[in-house]
């Protein structure tokens, strides 16, 4: 019972979010400008999406944990886009 | 609950048990997001109005511990998902080993922070005990650091809490009634991954502004 092997997707997704720390270390030393903080953030998204899809196993799941799931962010979205509309839009 | 039921009565079955713990967890993160995304909005507002500062401090934070902190905890989620997978393959002894690896990297993490807080002491980095910044953007440095400080603080919180939680289960793996504690072990998976997702938008938004100016 104690022959167990890490399974594919666990491993492909560890060494894959290795690869995008490198990936976003390496271009934030590249001089892009405004590019710069959508990349960081962009592959803060990419890597977020990864863990919560296989090691908090959501690609395993139904509609109604993906609405559980999803309600953090949903109430984050609210804050983050009222929360800053006023100062981005003051002049 | 009586003796010896995997379950209790105001549920029907043990997968509703599971389920209803499931739920009960991602609700759990949801509060947790808010708890962080608040720190986040207010890092975007003074981002914002002190875009200079920001990148300025950024560059003063430790590139190579944060990096080298964040390969850490993505390693120690990726363990902590392998315990849960050989838990359910029913490879206790490899399922206690992982959980334990992965305790002793989130101890690791928060020794690479401890070194860190003392070089930004030493620095004259931190608001409010010893802080000092040259030239016209010594306000918004002032700002990104005292962010820097709650929100790796409150992080480092939370990992103390999950450490505390992966040391529990190495030991009741093996003690306990099995499908309970597959259950509970993935209840304390997914408060570790959420850590884990945190850190990876702290270290980006703390770690790699300003780099290429």
């Amino acid at each position: 019972m104690e022959r167990w092997r890490p399974s594919t997707p666990l491993v492909a997704s560890w060494l894959g979010l290795l690869a995008l720390l490198a990936l976003t270390v390496t271009l934030a030393y590249q001089p892009f400008g405004a590019f710069n903080a959508v990349a960081a953030l962009g592959i803060g998204v990419i890597k977020a999406l990864i863990v919560a899809a296989v090691f908090m196993e959501l690609r395993h799941r139904g509609p109604r944990t993906l609405i559980f799931a999803a309600a953090g962010l949903f109430w984050l979205a609210i804050l983050l886009w009222l929360g800053s509309m006023d100062f981005l839009t003051r002049t | 609950m009586p003796d010896g039921a995997p379950f209790a009565p105001q549920f029907a079955s043990v997968q509703h048990r599971d389920e209803t713990a499931e739920f009960g967890m991602w609700v759990f993160i949801a509060t947790e997001v808010l708890l962080f995304g608040g720190l986040v909005l207010s890092y975007f507002v003074y981002r914002h109005a002190y875009p200079q500062a920001f990148m300025a401090a950024s560059r003063h934070t430790d590139i190579l511990i944060g990096t080298a902190n964040t390969a850490i905890l993505l390693t120690s989620s990726f363990l902590v998902a392998c315990a849960v997978e050989a838990l359910s393959m029913r490879a206790h002894t490899t399922s206690r080993a992982l959980l334990i690896g992965a305790a002793i990297l989130g101890l690791l993490f928060i020794t690479l922070k401890g070194f860190e807080y003392a070089d930004e002491y030493r620095e004259h980095l931190i608001p409010g005990i010893n802080f000092a910044f040259d030239g016209p953007l010594a306000n918004g440095a002032e700002l990104f650091f005292i962010f820097y400080f709650i929100a790796t603080a409150l992080h480092a919180v939370h990992m103390l809490v999950g450490i505390g939680l992966l040391g529990t289960f190495a030991a009741r793996i093996g003690n306990a009634e099995e499908s309970r504690i597959r259950t509970a072990l993935h209840s304390a998976a997914l408060y570790w991954h959420f850590v884990d997702v945190v850190w990876i938008f702290l270290f980006a938004l703390i770690y790699l502004p300003g780099r290429s100016s």
